[in-house]
């Protein structure tokens, strides 16, 4: 039973990360129709900075409590930089073709994977004494690392806050009319351009809290955005595009195949993973979660 | 009045081969003008304008942006490197009719899923598929070497085996060889885009409705081009092979079909010559700023940020403009 336990915890934390990158690509596409090609690397981004800012605080001796306030340096860091790339350079670009889109996204992300190498070195970069802090606790025989509980938490308490922002709050509805129909909105009065920048800052900030929060329990390496991306883009293809609903499912269904297929068919778990996506594809076109008829 | 069309028609045939000639004879005689390290790079970026000039029969003509084509390239080339390892074959021919063949299945598989989307969903589903691939490649290394690669040897030329300078070999030899499968790839897809098939998918590009109401098949004609767009990267892959020497998932990472997209997209997607040029400024690009810095991909990357920004025609695209805009003036 505690393996099975364990097996389970493994599964929602894994889908708890694969939910704050695919929701935030998802939250933007859903608003603004751009497919983010760099959003892996905001994510690479807030775990490089949280490691970075926890990395100092260690060396300058500081408690653990600092520590932990550290952890959204990242994630606050992922949506400055979503803000500054939406402001100049996304702008120019709503009016064209979104093949344009795409490889403005890509240049962005060759820039930002080989930024984030120029800043902090070709050497992964860990904040384990977060980790180590927390200890583990006992799941029957077995010892399980609390910090994997934090993050499962966080998860939870994100999807939670997104849909009471977008279903609850004004600036959610104002984000949900500008995604049905933008011109309709803004000849309604809503600020289309402020709204187009809060989603995309919003995404970004989501992505960013998913690297902060999952570097403690494995390093910042180069590459992770790019790995990252594509496993968003099963979540987001599983459960549509654009549908935040469908992002969390598709996580829990990825995060679920994964944890099985490790242990059960690790040589074909990635190829599973793709192909359920395409078989997903086929049988609903939109994914899951969404109408066909957008 | 028929002056004038006759005038028109023949000019551009002159204009053609004004600039087609001179480019003939340049690649014709460049094992003789340059150093081999130079005719090398050049063999790279015309192995890499077959696999763009295919990608560009989805991308230009019919309206479709892969982000996959890496795995017809990668097929290409992990075919020629099974075929050489498990079954010993050495003639350059058979294994490129045995990387045709793969390519082919694995894009008519892989065409056949596509080809019901388009926009960005179809761009989405070829990358998630190619990554199939990439992660098959990854994972059973008892069979592909994982992320070592397998090695790819020098084949054999029309019977011809290897010379003892292996240098030698592929900046000549080798060469000439690329060069005549290129002329012979370009000829096809001239062909191609400018027959009524190559114009029934400009049509589907232009209005999909307009196009199915005057009866073409639009899913099939999909298909096909999806297929030959596979197929002629897919040679490229295995073209690629032995000049590089190893088979490894780089190739077949999604990130790589992102520089066939740029490649075209740098020379001019609206152009048929435009993803030639793109694809040999690219390789040049790529050597040369590989081996000026170790942060290429930020050079690269504004070279591409730039270029959509400015040039979204692209080298030809911007050169057909310029000129235009020039014979308007005089």
């Amino acid at each position: 039973v505690s393996v099975f336990a364990i097996h389970v915890f493994n599964a929602l934390l894994y889908s708890s990360v694969l939910f704050l990158i695919a929701g935030g690509l998802s939250l933007i596409y859903g608003v603004m129709r751009i497919v983010n090609l760099a959003h892996g690397n905001l994510y690479a981004l807030g775990a490089f900075v949280t490691a970075w800012a926890i990395g100092r605080a260690v060396d300058a001796g500081a408690p653990n409590v600092v520590l932990f306030a550290l952890l959204p340096a990242g994630a606050i860091a992922a949506a400055g930089a979503g803000a500054v790339i939406e402001r100049t350079l996304l702008r120019p670009f709503y009016k064209r073709p979104e093949e344009y889109q795409l490889l403005m996204t890509f240049g962005l992300l060759m820039i930002l994977e080989d930024l984030i190498r120029l800043v902090w070195g070709p050497n992964p970069l860990s904040a384990t004494n977060v980790y180590a802090a927390l200890g583990s606790i006992s799941i029957g025989d077995d010892r399980y690392p609390t910090y994997n509980l934090v993050i499962i938490a966080v998860g939870i308490v994100a999807a939670a806050f997104l849909w009471a922002f977008i279903y609850r709050t004004r600036f959610g509805v104002l984000l949900r009319a500008t995604s049905q129909d933008k011109r309709m909105a803004s000849a309604l009065g809503v600020n289309v351009n402020r709204i187009y920048l809060q989603a995309f800052t919003l995404g970004c900030f989501m992505a960013g809290i998913g690297g902060a929060i999952v570097v403690p329990s494995q390093s910042a390496v180069l590459g992770m955005g790019v790995d990252a991306l594509v496993l968003a883009f099963i979540v987001v293809v599983i459960g549509g595009l654009g549908s935040l609903e469908g992002a969390l499912a598709g996580a829990l269904i990825v995060g679920v195949v994964r944890e099985a297929g490790i242990s059960l068919f690790p040589e074909i778990e990635l190829a599973v993973l793709y192909l359920i996506a395409a078989m997903v594809l086929l049988a609903r076109p939109a994914g899951l979660f969404v109408r066909a008829s957008r | 009045m028929s002056g004038f069309a006759r005038v028109f028609q023949i000019r551009p045939l002159w204009r053609t081969l004004a600039w087609l000639v001179p480019v003939a004879a340049l690649l014709i005689a460049a094992p003789y003008l340059f150093d081999p390290f130079q005719t090398l790079t050049l063999t790279y970026g015309l192995i890499a304008a077959i696999g763009a000039l295919g990608f560009n029969l989805l991308l230009g003509y019919t309206g479709l942006l892969s982000f996959g084509h890496s795995a017809y390239f990668g097929a290409g080339t992990y075919t020629v490197a099974f075929l050489v390892k498990y079954l010993k074959i050495a003639s350059m021919e058979l294994l490129l009719a045995g990387s045709v063949l793969a390519s082919a299945i694995v894009s008519v598989l892989f065409g056949y899923v596509c080809v019901r989307y388009t926009r960005i969903f179809f761009g989405i589903l070829t990358l998630a598929l190619s990554q199939v691939l990439w992660s098959l490649a990854f994972k059973f290394f008892w069979v592909t070497g994982g992320t070592d690669g397998l090695r790819v040897p020098t084949p054999t030329l029309l019977g011809a085996g290897p010379t003892d300078d292996k240098m030698e070999f592929l900046a000549y030899h080798y060469y000439y060889y690329v060069l005549v499968v290129f002329a012979v790839c370009v000829l096809i897809m001239w062909v191609v885009v400018h027959s009524p098939f190559g114009k029934a998918l400009q049509a589907i590009r232009d209005n999909e409705t307009r196009a199915e109401f005057i009866g073409i098949r639009i899913r099939r004609y999909r298909l096909i081009a999806f297929v030959i767009s596979g197929v002629f990267t897919g040679l490229a892959g295995a073209l690629w092979g032995p000049l590089n020497g190893l088979a490894s998932p780089d190739i077949l990472v999604w990130t790589f079909s992102g520089e066939i997209v740029f490649m075209t997209v740098l020379g001019g997607f609206t152009t048929f010559v435009g993803p030639i040029v793109g694809a040999v400024a690219f390789t040049y690009l790529k050597t040369y700023a590989v081996g000026f810095t170790v942060y290429w991909q930020l050079l690269l990357g504004t070279v591409l940020l730039v270029l959509v920004l400015a040039l979204p025609t692209g080298i030809t695209g911007a050169i057909q403009d310029a000129t235009a805009r020039l014979r308007r003036s005089v």
